[in-house]
């Protein structure tokens, strides 16, 4: 016996019984024998206390470092009741909402937090989620494909993170999708570039920001210049930024899309994490994932119940947009309870205090000969600056000390090399901070 | 009614849920022309609105400790509370993942082992963790087709063989993947029809994609030959991990002589599925197609573990990062807890309930493929037909009795499927009481018809209207605030 | 089910009436009934060429998609842009409930589509 199967051996002999045959080996009988012979080679059966205790030594295999390091993964506070809640065997158990009336509690989360995700983008459509941002801004760019049709160019600003490209890359490859990079002007998408760029070829315009510099780019007279060429404005943007920066909606997109892993979503090593998705509505049936909608049951009840399905792979099969049929669930209720809990105004402040904070070590950091200003742009949490030191060796010390240092943006782009990106949140204290300003001031 | 409140009808202007340090460093301004307009209207609620909110929403929901969840396809097994535990230590859930190898060693470990046993449980070479989900594991296994053909500068292979039975994210998969899907014919038992295989490959073929046990849980008796017709024709094997659980340590897709594979994490390793992910779909290839495999690669040298990210051969990179690690860490948990010495009991027994569920009910309910099955079997409506009843209704029925309904109208092949998958961890008392409910319900369907259409009586809502919310779509709350005043 | 006499008619259940060289083109009682309640149609543009077995509109129900193939070549002069907002009609009356209204480019291919009669028994 075992803790997992229940059975014992008067079940599997009435159960056999009823079937019909000797022995389960039986049940087996249509697999050829030369299939079965091989020797499975994985380790043996822990009990529970020994599970723990490997777990234990693989945990405390991992330094845990204070971080100093954005780059797409940033370490924001976690309120305690999200894991509390999320936990709940109703959310963590269940499966894809197919049966609406036992699934109204996913519906109900899916429908929040798509409400949110319009909020905070200004969009009006939000879908239930994707797998990451990277991922979600590949279906971006699939979406400017199936709405113009015949046009197959995507241009993709340079300052986007070099992992987003890749991925757009990756995506691109199969459908012979061609991406054109739009060069940067000082750190920032060149409007100029753009207008160069772009042609009646051109499906779509991605762009992010904050960039991977940390830059706010300002995309004010872009969406003019892609809506005369009849292409799609795709703006990727952290979507805890939006507490204060201009939004996609008003900077005139067609798609926003990011990874909401700054919504306090712990680091994890990079996953899960939750790609989000926002349109507007002539383009929501070439939107890809789930969308949740509010209809009536038979008595008039408010509910709510997966739409627009007619889009999806598992009707459209072969002409459907795209394959995704799982998401992030579970990571959008994250989302939505992170959200919920935080409100309008706790959102704000946390930002604030990331933006205020970023700001002052900026400021500190400049006053030490180790480093100098690189772009004369506007930040939000995170930051470029030329390192004089090696970033190798800055980095070693400060690991030494508990800290993760910045990016080192060389490994991202040869010609970046000498400059790092920090990253500060509203995690970060004036203690901390001024711990790592007198480690690198010693250097 | 109150309680099935939105959040946003709970907010109350200037409540908060959270609390956060002061700080003493000054205001910093944003430039005005970079600022947004208005105002996200985001609910302001205490923590315990929060709460109560958010509890009262779940008890909405039939999770897998609720009851009984023979969802075909889609294996609702039991997701051990430890590997909860496991996953939330904190020397894995505060790592980022650009930290130095050196101070990730424990994580990659657990990447590296992992694909490791999943290797040797399916008969292939190597893993990549990276893939997100079911579908995202297809759409890059596909991509590897794809890029072996390129590299053998054999273009005309445009064409990937999809049976009729497939789920539908095959072909979506293969389109996406910039192939044509060409249908091969299925025989009554749902196998591929060799004689109609023989008749669609050709060179164009890239591959084939199959599942084994197929999707009526039959196992496909001649996948030795089919393997060597699609081999033969220079094309490729992907094997479509959903329906691993029946042949855990009983057989292996690898020495069936498939090339590339996705494993289900959230299926066959008791992941929680989570309402809809985040899931996991490692792939798998055999060593010839090693070099395709997704960046960045997890590899030991010596006693290191090393990230590579610059590999010629690769596909790409097809995440920001490597994948949902935290699923991965409660698969390893589950593979070590079963071991060896379990990993067989779990395909025995799950193939033993369904078996059992099949030939006790086979009596009132329409079995249109007998034979023994895998880990599930389909049943197509109610054997008396002259009862106007239909599997929709049985599906509602069931929900009364506080029981999830199987997978219902998948596959197409029949017109009433009811696809039932009882799981390895569900007792003969559960499953007995699952044959009794069916059972009341088929004698409800004949008695009066009534009763099974307009049910279910007992649910948080009654059967709902889909039409109204394809053609009004309400889509978020500002949407039905509008909808209200229009009204 | 109803089958007009006076319509053409195509395997794949769309159907054509001609007024004065110009061609309505919709679908079938048979076909609307099939799918279900229509929730969306997606309509071409007027101007748009169409033709012989190719699709130029896509019409969803709640559980299902359906592309609807032109029966003849032409250029779309109208398109039924009542649809957009209550795709129901479609339900409600196929035949009255065109789909897009096109310049027939050959009035000969008409002699290749399905007679009602013909139509009828294919959906028996």
């Amino acid at each position: 016996m075992f803790k997992y199967l229940p059975h014992t051996h008067a079940d599997i002999e009435a159960m056999l019984d009823k079937i019909g045959v000797d022995s389960i080996d039986d049940l087996f009988s249509d697999i050829p024998a030369k299939l079965k012979d091989f020797e499975l080679d994985v380790p043996h059966a822990h009990s529970e206390l020994e599970l723990i205790k490997h777990f234990k030594q693989l945990a405390n295999m991992n330094k845990q470092l204070v971080p100093f390091m954005g780059a797409g993964a940033y370490d924001h506070y976690t309120p305690s009741i999200i894991n509390h809640l999320i936990n709940r065997q109703e959310f963590l158990t269940a499966y894809t909402p197919y049966q609406p009336e036992v699934s109204q509690g996913t519906l109900q989360y899916i429908f929040e937090y798509q409400s949110m995700i319009t909020q905070l983008t200004g969009m009006e459509v939000s879908n239930a989620s994707m797998y990451d941002g990277a991922t979600a801004t590949a279906e971006a760019m699939f979406m400017c494909t199936a709405i113009r049709r015949k046009q197959r160019e995507i241009l993709v600003s340079e300052t986007m993170n070099p992992n987003i490209i890749n991925v757009l890359k990756a995506y691109a490859e199969p459908q012979d999708i061609k991406l054109v990079m739009i060069p940067q002007d000082e750190g920032h998408t060149d409007l100029k570039a753009l207008k160069e760029k772009i042609n009646d070829n051109t499906a779509g315009v991605i762009v992010q920001t904050p960039n991977v510099y940390g830059i706010i780019e300002d995309y004010e007279g872009y969406s003019e210049v892609i809506q005369e060429k009849k292409a799609l404005f795709v703006i990727n943007q952290d979507p805890s930024t939006l507490s204060h920066l201009k939004t996609p909606a008003e900077y005139g997109a067609d798609i926003a899309v990011g990874e909401a892993q700054s919504l306090g979503v712990p680091l994890s090593y990079g996953g899960p994490y939750i790609g989000y998705m926002a349109t507007l509505k002539k383009h929501m049936r070439k939107m890809p994932g789930r969308i949740c909608g509010v209809t009536k049951d038979q008595d008039g009840k408010r509910a709510y119940v997966l739409t627009l399905q007619a889009r999806e792979q598992h009707i459209r099969r072969e002409k459907a947009n795209s394959n995704i049929c799982s998401n992030q669930s579970l990571m959008a209720l994250f989302v939505t309870i992170y959200l919920s809990t935080m409100g309008k105004s706790g959102l704000y402040e946390a930002q604030q205090t990331s933006f205020n904070h970023a700001h002052y070590l900026y400021d500190m950091l400049l006053k030490l000969p180790q480093f100098e200003a690189v772009f004369d742009r506007p930040f939000f949490k995170e930051f470029t600056l030329k390192c004089n030191i090696d970033t190798d060796v800055m980095n070693n010390k400060l690991q030494k000390h508990g800290f993760l240092g910045p990016l080192d943006q060389g490994l991202f782009n040869e010609k970046d090399k000498g400059l790092v990106t920090f990253a500060v949140t509203e995690k970060r204290s004036k203690e901390e901070m001024d711990s790592l300003i007198r480690i690198l001031g010693a250097l | 009614m109150y309680y099935g409140h939105t959040i946003f009808e709970k907010s109350q202007e200037g409540r908060r849920g959270y609390s956060l340090p002061k700080s003493e460093i000054k205001e910093y301004k944003l430039d005005e022309k970079l600022k947004r307009q208005s105002c996200p209207k985001l609910p302001e609620v205490s923590e315990f609105d929060v709460v109560r909110h958010y509890t009262n929403v779940s008890f909405k929901n039939h999770g897998i400790e609720t009851g009984f969840y023979p969802l075909g396809s889609c294996t609702m097994k039991y997701n051990p509370k430890i590997n909860q535990d496991i996953a939330a230590m904190e020397g894995f859930s505060t790592i980022h993942p650009y930290q130095p190898v050196e101070t990730t060693q424990g994580l990659l470990k657990i990447y590296y082992e992992t694909q490791k046993i999943l290797s040797n449980i399916s008969g292939l070479d190597t893993y990549s963790l990276n893939p997100y989900a079911g579908a995202h594991g297809e759409l890059i296994g596909l991509m590897i087709i794809k890029k072996f053909h390129k590299d053998n500068n054999d273009l005309k292979r445009t064409k990937i063989i999809v049976p009729d039975s497939a789920h539908g994210t095959n072909p979506a998969s293969a389109t996406v993947a910039g192939f044509e899907s060409v249908e091969v014919k299925s025989n009554k038992d749902g196998t591929v029809n060799i004689e109609d295989l023989k008749k669609v490959v050709d060179d164009t073929t890239a591959g084939i994609m199959l599942t084994n046990p197929n999707t009526v849980g039959m196992f496909e008796k001649d996948i030795l030959e089919i393997q060597k017709i699609i081999h033969e024709a220079g094309g490729l094997l992907y094997y479509d991990g959903a329906n691993l659980n029946p042949i855990l340590g009983m057989a292996r897709p690898g020495d069936m002589g498939f090339d590339i594979m996705h494993i289900n994490l959230h299926k066959t390793f008791s992941t929680p599925h989570g309402g809809g992910g985040p899931g996991s779909g490692p792939v798998g290839v055999t060593k010839r197609l090693k070099k395709y495999l997704p960046s960045p690669v997890v590899r030991k040298a010596g006693d290191l573990y090393l990230i590579d990210y610059k590999d010629e051969d690769s596909i790409g990179q097809i995440s920001h990062f490597y994948g949902n690690m935290g699923v991965v860490i409660r698969a390893y948990a589950y593979l070590l807890t079963n071991g060896k010495e379990r990993l067989p009991e779990i395909a025995k027994m799950s193939v033993l309930n369904a078996n059992y569920v099949k030939e006790s009910l086979k009596d009132v309910y329409k079995l249109p493929i007998e034979g023994i099955c895998k880990h599930e079997f389909v049943f197509d409506g109610l054997k008396d037909e002259s009862i106007d009843v239909r599997t929709l209704d049985i599906a509602k029925r069931l929900l009364d009795f506080d029981m999830h309904p199987p997978t219902v109208y998948f596959p197409l092949m029949f017109k009433e499927t009811m696809m039932i998958e009882p799981v390895e961890n569900e007792s003969k008392q559960t499953i007995d009481h699952f044959i009794k409910i069916m059972r009341t319900i088929a004698k409800e369907a004949k008695k009066d018809p009534s009763i099974l259409k307009n049910a279910p009586y007992n649910t948080p809502v009654r059967r709902l209207d889909e039409a109204l919310a394809a053609r009004k779509p309400i889509v978020s709350f500002k949407d039905y605030t509008d909808s209200l005043k229009e009204d | 089910m109803k089958t007009p006499k006076a319509l053409y008619y195509t395997e794949s259940h769309e159907w054509v009436k001609v007024e004065d060289g110009h061609a309505y083109i919709g679908i079938t009682d048979f076909a609307q009934s099939e799918l279900g309640e229509v929730v969306f149609v997606e309509l071409p543009e007027e101007g748009d060429e169409v033709s012989e077995g190719n699709e130029f509109a896509t019409i969803e129900s709640v559980k299902a998609a359906s592309d609807i193939n032109a029966p003849v070549n032409g250029v779309i002069i109208a398109v039924n842009e009542a649809l957009e907002d209550s795709p129901e009609l479609i339900n409600e009356d196929p035949y009255e409930n065109w789909i897009i209204k096109i310049e027939l480019e050959d009035e000969s291919q008409l002699e290749n589509l399905l007679s009602a009669e013909d139509y009828e028994k294919l959906t028996k």
